[in-house]
């Protein structure tokens, strides 16, 4: 700050006072434009989410009402009728469900193993076949929906969950692989060979000893598995139909047709959203390890 | 021993390889035979003779194509520019200074827009950029004192500023986050030196920050390049692509031929063909530089 003062030499006691004063003023001033964008942050994030849980909170009326409401009693009439026969949203939530576990179970099961031989085994082409699993991150779903949705309507497996599933595992196993090999590779390699000069299998040294201490890695992994599963539109689109569809499908089929039930439409969100929110929320430690698959520890 | 330890790695590999290959592979095969034929799902009865190359003598000949590809760059070279310099801000704003505990509530905030279902999103903004009742023309209204009534989904150019806002929203804090973990990477003593010598926020920025966080950029342009060209889900339920095509992004644009509409599985298989080919040069590309010696 006395930098400040020196083309002032002539009265320094003042403008050393000034300047003080000045960058106090000033810091007090960078402080209040902090919290002020903190703040609109905040809100700029939160507004969109809290506009769609509270206009599941209204009566249609309310919806519709100029000026929009801010404060206002709240009806669960919308969860009533989208939860009743007519819409089934329970069920779609429930298929979700169903496909998105199956999935990242199955996920494990296949890219856990896959993961710990990537990380610990040396053999030809190993370069190839980890970019061949990681590249199916970068392809688009549009590519395959087309051939998938021709095989599987020859087939007459349109509508069938396992099909869903299956088409799920071309991101999910990828996402497991990926985080997984990474864990593996922290392991020390001496637990491996301390466990095989002791004559134990391959297998048990897997299951024993390296998948408990990868536990981290799988969690993540799941999770993210889930997450994606739980919110993808595209495969199941044209994949599912009628009391299959999973709930994002069941939340564009409102859409059709002339009123629009916005009261529903933002109660099935809120359903499908909330699950997600409270998963990424118990991980946000490690979402940004995960989200960019471990390029940025 | 020896072949035992041979063979256990493909054991452990064996069942993943086999169900991607069936679910990722096989069906490309299948695409690039039908790209080859012609392939009406509306009418059956039209053989599936084989063309040579027709289809996609078509898809480079077709207008429509060549727009969707230019519309799908566009909201990539508008968005992601926007999500970065924002991203960067937020992160800087996050990073230190007072404000602690509104600081955390904010970084926890900024987890929700990543998880939410990009459908759902885009159920979102049809709600708030209505034009009747609509609460983003009531803020409008509010400001300017007049009754603006913007038509923000009937209007092609606002339309597309509208899937824009909302990509910004749901994905700026995936870049805030990355950064903002790239800069908990900059050492404190080496900035608290630096600011005996400058005050400077830019100065500081380019010598001192900068390093840490040109990682976090390269992965936040490779990972949202390559998630804004698979963009279908928000825009489908936003807008479908609408009013006629001011939104139709290329993905939208393929099911429309393949799968909701025109049903030319042929000409559509030969636009994912091509995408493919697109897709898989870049990450290649992609996947070196981001991994850079690091792996395997």
């Amino acid at each position: 700050m006395t930098t400040h003062s020196t083309s002032a030499a002539a009265v320094p006691r003042t403008a050393d006072q000034l300047a003080v004063q000045r960058a106090r003023r000033s810091s007090r001033v960078k402080a209040a434009l902090h919290g002020f964008g903190l703040l609109v942050v905040l809100f700029g994030t939160l507004f969109p989410f809290l506009w769609m849980v509270s206009t599941s909170l209204k009566t249609t009326n309310q919806i519709f009402s100029k000026p929009p409401l801010l404060l206002f009693t709240g009806t669960l009439e919308h969860y009533r009728t989208i939860l009743g026969e007519q819409y089934n949203v329970g069920g779609s939530l429930v298929n979700s469900l169903i496909v998105a576990t199956t999935a990242t179970v199955l996920a494990v099961l296949l890219g856990t193993p896959a993961a710990y031989a990537l990380a610990r085994f040396d053999f030809r082409r190993k370069d190839d076949l980890w970019f061949w699993f990681i590249s199916n991150r970068f392809m688009s779903p549009v590519v395959i929906i087309l051939p998938v949705y021709l095989l599987a309507s020859q087939l007459r497996l349109i509508g069938h969950p396992g099909l869903l599933i299956a088409m799920y595992l071309t991101f999910s196993i990828p996402v497991v692989v990926w985080i997984c090999t990474d864990q593996f590779r922290s392991i020390p390699r001496e637990l491996d060979e301390a466990a095989m000069v002791d004559g134990a299998s391959p297998g048990f040294i897997f299951l024993r000893i390296a998948l408990p201490l990868a536990l981290p890695g799988v969690v993540v992994s799941s999770i993210l598995s889930f997450i994606f599963s739980w919110n993808e539109l595209l495969f199941a689109l044209f994949l599912t139909r009628g009391d299959g569809v999973t709930s994002p499908v069941r939340a564009t089929n409102f859409l059709s047709g002339y009123d629009v039930p916005w009261g529903a439409i933002m109660a099935t969100g809120t359903l499908i959203v909330l699950p997600v929110v409270i998963f990424s929320l118990l991980v946000s430690r490690h979402l940004v390890q995960g989200l960019t698959m471990g390029a940025i520890k | 021993m020896h072949t035992q330890r041979r063979i256990t790695p493909f054991v452990f590999l064996a069942p993943a390889v086999l169900v991607l290959a069936v679910v990722g592979i096989y069906p490309l095969i299948f695409a690039a035979w039908v790209s080859l034929h012609t392939y009406l799902l509306a009418q059956p009865n039209i053989p599936h003779d084989f063309v040579w190359l027709s289809n996609y003598l078509t898809v480079l000949k077709d207008g429509s194509f060549w727009g969707a590809i230019g519309r799908t760059l566009l909201y990539l070279g508008v968005s992601l520019p926007i999500q970065i310099a924002l991203g960067l801000g937020i992160a800087m704003l996050l990073r230190r200074g007072p404000w602690g505990r509104l600081r955390g509530f904010a970084r926890v905030a900024l987890v929700i827009p990543l998880a939410m279902t990009p459908v759902v999103t885009g159920l979102i903004g049809r709600l708030m950029f209505n034009q009747d009742f609509g609460v983003v023309n009531f803020a409008l209204n509010s400001v300017t004192g007049q009754t603006v009534g913007t038509e923000w989904l009937g209007n092609p150019n606002l339309a597309f500023v509208t899937i824009l806002l909302m990509e910004i929203w749901q994905w700026t804090p995936f870049a805030a986050l990355i950064f903002l973990s790239g800069l908990t990477a900059v050492p404190v003593e080496v900035e608290e030196a630096a600011t005996l010598e400058t005050r400077s926020f830019w100065a500081m920025l380019r010598h001192i920050q900068l390093p840490f966080l040109l990682p976090a950029l390269t992965a936040i342009l490779i990972l949202r390049t390559a998630d804004i060209l698979k963009q279908f889900d928000m825009v489908y339920t936003l807008t479908s692509g609408g009013p006629g095509s001011s939104t139709e992004l290329i993905n939208l644009y393929i099911t429309r031929i393949g799968l909701r509409g025109a049903f030319d599985q042929g000409v559509a298989s030969a636009q994912a063909i091509l995408m493919l080919v697109l897709t898989t040069v870049l990450s290649r590309m992609y996947i070196r530089y981001l991994y850079r010696g690091d792996n395997a």
